[in-house]
């Protein structure tokens, strides 16, 4: 795509509204080279819509609380370049869609702090030393870059129904136990949980919680399939699931 | 008060950053009832952007290090400037801090035998900081996250706290309003634990994010609490100058940490010119200034910087050591760092300066507030070491957790309030609603950041800060008239226009603080008074800001003198 030119007019179209009164409303703005979408969406707060709900922090892609819909499909509006999306068109924008509604660019996301206060934490052995090597961390660390932007909870088909939001813990939170389960120290077992409670084998693995993630987490791949076989291990292959817990294999 | 929502506790903490959680875990874990109230949502505090990482003496990788050389370390950077006590409790506990976070489940980076990797940093003697390639924060903010929320602490997110309650000359409660519904809210208290971060907001170029709008430290010198070093605002020499969307946007030291260069539009390595032993590792202060003076004589990159240049270390060695930078050059600037350099310049960054506290208890000077973190001072001095803040955040949230929830145990019983006060507060942040003027709180916002960041910036001369002073009063006015529109649903422009009244009455502390130096030590450099007054008058005083009848007053009180013992080991080895 070309390189967005200062000066450029684009329009962004842009849900606003709260409860039942929703509506689009088109805003037009003069880009500067280089804006992502965020740029443009506090330009039109501060010029022209002062009461424009949105959350964003960092504005570098390190928070996750920029998460929205453009054009349809969900991403950090502070890493969206708008060099990089089609301007001809007007850009829209609306907030992510599998959590309750609050007002303009911003969903209640409350339910998932829930989810995470069942999560047994980090449980070391008393005793333990704390030796352990980067090969040992290679994998965890993945996991532990998430930055809890909820845009694979918002792909997830599961969770787009929303009955199914007590029975099933959603990616994010697979990812979080994947990084608990796989961390050299830990002793916990968090098989049940995420047999039970979290619902791990309603996920079918179709990936789209992987291809939306800013951080680049094989979400299902390394953490799903992977706690999925320790389910198994748990049950029918014991001695296996106790290997794999104390290596902190896979 | 039977038209707020109340809740009752024994400690509330402002603030859920690394120092805010650290104070509730402890004070939680004392035994008292603990809430944590914060702007934004949990975890999304600016702590969870620290980058390079976390300094603590464990000597993992220099086996030489130990407490006595972080601490001497610490005392130069901020250009003898700082309390020594704090600096002491800093250096002999971050290591502590550090392995206790690892034991709460934090995965560091780790060395050949297996323990917490260090890191290269400006400013420190030896490889020092703990860290997680370039996403330290993170790890901290997320294991700090759960070690909480699994202890039992009370979360109040997207809460946000506009004024501290009083009663009797004590602090009592605090007062505030949910961002989503508008609505108020009152918190009783025994204690109070400000860890509300810092105030960048009021600089056009920042690293910092739109929740730095100076509120713990305006909250507390309203409720007489006093601010010392607010002179002290450290212009990080490394942001994102280009594109202009990301313009400030943090560059992490870890950068030169690992070995990148940094040349002007000759190719020179200019650093040479300004501190030849430590060349790109010098503390901030001298290589944001050395930035400043390149691009000012006119050896500067097209869009006004200086080339940070890493191009020449392996490409996955890069990408292993500093992925999120490599990522943000990528996604935002098109830039690929493994074999080009970065265009880059001075952001506002840190301020050292804060709510004064004792050492020890991070008690303030107004009998039931504590507090931690970026918004309290005295631990940097004049110029804050890299990697010293997060291990501060650790060091002094524990004591002041610790020392509030020991306050709330001996002041037991809940005291009264003063009604009088919330309605004065709540008229008083409603008052936008009805205003007719054409203004807006954006409007003033970006008046204030062009004011600060001309003449109160990385360069002063007393002409330019008294220009800011005098402007102050009337921006006062204006911002009484400023206009908000829409409902108290989740409505940012109103939220602005409270977070204006803090960063106005702090960029005014700022800016005294700042004509009242007479000589450049440190982050505050005065054109008119060049020289460091070293050994003389200005570095036996810190500055000190007190709040009175509606007025910011500005004074200097004595620096607490550094015993012997500890004078002879930032001297022996000066
Ligand atoms: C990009 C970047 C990189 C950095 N890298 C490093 C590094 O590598 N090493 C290092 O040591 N330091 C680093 N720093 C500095 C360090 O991250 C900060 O100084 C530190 O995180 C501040 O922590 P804190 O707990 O004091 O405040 P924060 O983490 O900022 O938390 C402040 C909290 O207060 C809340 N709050 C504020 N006002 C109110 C209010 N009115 N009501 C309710 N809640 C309120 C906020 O919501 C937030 O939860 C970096 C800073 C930045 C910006
Ligand atoms: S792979 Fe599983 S968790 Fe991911 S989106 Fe598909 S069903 Fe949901
Ligand atoms: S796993 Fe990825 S997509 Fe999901 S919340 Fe974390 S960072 Fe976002
Ligand atoms: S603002 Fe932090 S991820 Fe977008």
């Amino acid at each position: 795509m070309s390189r967005m030119q200062t000066g450029q007019k684009v329009t962004f179209r842009i849900l606003r509204g709260e409860g039942d009164s929703l509506k689009e409303v088109d805003y037009h703005v003069e880009a500067e080279t280089g804006w992502v979408v965020l740029d443009a969406v506090l330009n039109i707060q501060a010029t022209q819509a002062p009461d424009l709900s949105v959350r964003w922090n960092c504005k570098a892609a390190k928070c996750g609380s920029c998460s929205a819909e453009v054009n349809g499909k969900p991403r950090l509006m502070c890493k969206t370049r708008l060099d990089d999306i089609d301007t001809s068109q007007p850009v829209v924008v609306h907030p992510i869609k599998s959590f309750p509604h609050v007002k303009d660019l911003v969903a209640d996301v409350k339910w998932n702090y829930e989810v995470n206060k069942r999560i047994t934490p980090f449980t070391p052995a008393k005793d333990a030393d704390f030796t352990y090597y980067q090969e040992d961390v290679d994998r965890v660390q993945e996991f532990r870059k998430c930055i809890e932007c909820f845009l694979c909870q918002n792909v997830c088909h599961i969770l787009r129904n929303h009955e199914a939001h007590s029975r099933f813990a959603g990616p994010r939170f697979f990812v979080r136990v994947a990084g608990l389960e796989m961390h050299p120290m830990d002793t916990a077992d968090r098989t049940q949980f995420l047999d039970q409670e979290a619902g791990v084998f309603l996920c079918n693995i179709t990936k789209c919680c992987t291809h939306v993630c800013p951080e680049d987490i094989h979400i299902t791949d390394n953490a799903i399939i992977p706690l999925k076989e320790r389910v198994i291990d748990r049950k029918y292959d014991p001695l296996q699931w106790l290997v794999r817990k104390v290596t902190g294999k896979k | 008060m039977a038209e707020y929502q109340t809740h009752e506790y024994d400690v509330i903490v402002i603030g859920a950053g690394g120092a805010g959680l650290r104070a509730a875990i402890e004070s939680s874990a004392m035994g008292a009832k603990t809430a944590l109230v914060c702007k934004s949502l949990l975890g999304k505090a600016h702590t969870v952007m620290a980058e390079g990482g976390m300094a603590a003496a464990l000597a993992n990788v220099d086996k030489a290090d130990n407490w006595q050389t972080h601490f001497r370390d610490t005392v130069l950077g901020g250009k003898y400037m700082g309390n020594w006590r704090m600096q002491q409790l800093h250096a002999q506990e971050s290591p502590e801090r550090a392995l206790e976070l690892e034991r709460w489940g934090a995965v560091f980076d780790r060395t050949p035998e297996g323990k917490i990797n260090q890191r290269a940093f400006g400013g420190h003697t030896w490889k020092r900081l703990a860290h997680v390639g370039d996403r330290t924060g993170l790890e901290m903010i997320r294991t700090l996250q759960d070690k909480g929320v699994h202890q039992g602490i009370d979360v109040f997110m997207e809460c946000t706290i506009v004024e501290l309650l009083k009663d009797s000359g004590r602090v009592v409660g605090a007062f505030g309003y949910w961002r989503e519904t508008g609505k108020f809210v009152v918190f009783k208290a025994k204690a109070v634990v400000m860890a509300t971060g810092g105030i960048g907001k009021m600089f056009r170029v920042t690293s910092n994010s739109w929740e730095y709008t100076a509120d713990g430290h305006a909250l507390a010198l309203r409720a007489g609490a006093e601010l010392i070093d607010m002179e002290f605002v450290q212009f990080h020499p490394t942001g994102m100058v280009w594109p202009p969307g990301v313009k400030g946007i943090l560059v992490t030291e870890a950068v030169r940490g690992e070995g990148g260069l940094l040349k002007n539009s000759q190719g020179e390595r200019f650093m040479e010119r300004y501190d030849p032993k430590r060349m790109e590792l010098s503390t901030r202060d001298q290589v944001a200034k050395a930035i400043y003076t390149e691009v000012k004589e006119g050896r500067g990159t097209p869009h006004g910087g200086v080339w940070l240049d890493i191009s020449h270390k392996d490409a996955e060695y890069i990408k292993k050591k500093l992925p999120s930078m490599y990522h943000q050059f990528k996604d935002l600037a098109d830039v690929d760092i493994t074999t080009s350099p970065m265009e880059i310049g001075p952001t506002m960054h840190y301020i050292m300066g804060g709510i004064r506290v004792v050492p020890e208890s991070g008690a303030a000077t107004v009998p039931g507030l504590f507090a931690c973190g970026e918004c309290s001072g005295g631990m940097h001095g004049g110029n804050r070491l890299g990697g010293n803040s997060l291990s501060d955040l650790l060091v002094f949230g524990k004591r002041a957790g610790e020392g509030a929830a020991l306050f709330a145990r001996d002041n037991g019983a809940h005291v009264g309030f003063d009604d009088a006060q919330i309605k004065r507060t709540e008229q008083d942040v409603l008052r936008p609603f009805e205003s007719r003027a054409s203004h807006t709180p954006y409007d003033l916002h970006f008046e204030l950041q062009d004011l600060m960041q001309d003449n109160v910036g990385i360069m002063r001369t007393g002409d330019d800060l008294k220009t800011a002073i005098a402007v102050f009063p009337a921006f006062n006015e204006k911002l009484r008239g400023a206009r908000v529109e829409g409902s108290r649903m989740f409505n940012p422009g109103w939220h602005l226009a409270w977070d204006m009244v803090n960063m106005l009455l702090i960029a005014e502390v700022v800016a005294r603080a700042a004509l009242q130096r007479e000589e450049s030590r440190g982050a505050h450099t005065r054109l008119d008074f060049p020289k460091t007054d070293s050994g003389g008058y200005w570095e036996t005083v810190n500055s000190c800001a007190t709040y009175e009848d509606g007025r910011v007053g500005m004074g200097l009180i004595p620096k607490p003198v550094m015993p012997a013992e500890l004078k002879a080991l930032v001297d022996a080895t000066a």
